[in-house]
């Protein structure tokens, strides 16, 4: 599953530094397990992921839109598709796959077989609601949110729980139209 | 190939082949996170001291792993029982894997026997951090001491290690330096092997 960085590769320009992977995915390891000291409840703790991701979220969408060489998207099915080919390959290096449409196109999932933040995980037997990738939700609700697109992201499947892949189901609520002037951060 | 994945799914964890520790994710990746990591920290604490001690202890749980991890993929299960030698293992081995090169350098103490430093011109972790002029002498730094500090720990080598911003001349941004001070039973049992 190694992907090799092609020139032609819009995800994999020279402009996108890159780091270890297991340096990455133990950091956040080290996240994950403050988080489950500090919070008695595993719910709590998702939420927290959730709160990180949606953070990362609102930042990380200016820097994949100023090095990823894309144009506005014109439909929701467009924006999934950059998320799981570009976007998915320049922050994480995997891909993800597009699937499970509703007939309104306002539902899909994206579909991981390879996941850089599990890697050497195993969820012990009193964590086992934790949604251990929630960050990921997080991420992807407040880059769309930037981009005035409000959604409802959660996990459906997770190979950690054992299941055959990682899903997330991405909704489509609404599309926010921009204000001026533009509201601060809260 | 058919069910290679769902064989990897259903072998447990320490069943599974242990990478090459060759994958990578974007700097920009790891910086969002890093920087949560802190920022949710920062939540939490009332001074700067409590902040360095919860991210010493966050890159800890990074240090131990990264050792056994290591120890497993290149070095045929061996462990040193030298300072010397862990320490250079900790210069080249492991910062080489999780930075992609080994420090710009490892010196003895001059004043202490026990003190060893490890410089960074640009340490990864700081790269895009600037300390608040209210944070005194914070440094983010402290998360690789502490990744340090947990290798060192887990091979048997107890150890203080801090993070330290030196200012260099001709520069506008200061080296960080990791100094390690081992404890009295490593330095003596170094003795002893000698």
């Amino acid at each position: 599953m190694r992907a090799s960085l092609r020139p032609s590769d819009p995800a994999a320009s020279p402009a996108v530094e890159r780091v270890n992977a297991e340096l990455f995915t133990l950091t956040y390891g080290a996240i994950v397990r403050q988080l489950l000291t500090d919070y008695e409840e595993i719910d709590e703790v998702n939420k927290q992921l959730d709160t990180m991701g949606y953070n990362i979220g609102a930042r990380l969408v200016d820097d994949f839109l100023a090095k990823a060489n894309i144009t506005k998207c014109t439909d929701f099915r467009e924006t999934a598709d950059v998320i799981a080919k570009v976007g998915f390959k320049m922050f994480l290096n995997v891909t993800a796959t597009v699937a499970n449409w509703s007939s309104d196109n306002m539902e899909c999932s994206l579909i991981l077989d390879d996941n850089p933040l599990v890697d050497f995980v195993e969820l012990p037997e009193t964590c086992q609601g934790l949604s251990y990738c929630n960050i990921l939700c997080g991420v992807l609700r407040g880059a769309l949110e930037m981009v005035s697109m409000r959604t409802e992201v959660k996990f459906v499947k997770d190979m950690l729980r054992g299941d055959d892949a990682f899903e997330i189901r991405l909704k489509l609520l609404e599309h926010v139209p921009e204000e001026y002037p533009y509201k601060n951060d809260e | 190939m058919i069910g290679v994945g769902r064989a990897k799914q259903n072998l447990n964890v320490v069943d599974r082949p242990l990478g090459k520790g060759k994958s990578e994710v974007s700097l920009s990746a790891f910086a969002f996170l890093f920087s949560e990591l802190v920022q949710y920290n920062q939540g939490k604490v009332e001074n700067i001291a409590e902040l360095e001690h919860r991210l010493e202890e966050a890159g800890f749980g990074v240090g131990i792993r990264m050792l056994e991890l290591l120890c497993h993929r290149d070095k045929a299960n061996r462990r040193e029982t030298r300072v010397l030698g862990i320490l250079s293992f900790v210069h080249s081995t492991v910062w080489k894997s999780l930075f992609g090169k080994v420090a710009d350098s490892l010196e003895k103490g001059t004043e202490h026997e026990d003190e060893y430093m490890i410089s960074e011109k640009e340490l990864l972790v700081n790269r895009f951090v600037s300390v608040p002029g209210g944070m005194g002498g914070f440094n983010c730094g402290t998360f690789v001491a502490g990744i340090v500090k947990g290798v060192l720990d887990g091979a048997g080598f107890p150890a203080r290690v801090t993070a330290h911003f030196v200012a260099v001349e001709g520069q506008a941004r200061p080296r960080t330096t990791i100094l390690i001070k081992f404890a009295e039973e490593v330095v003596q049992r170094d003795a002893r092997l000698a």
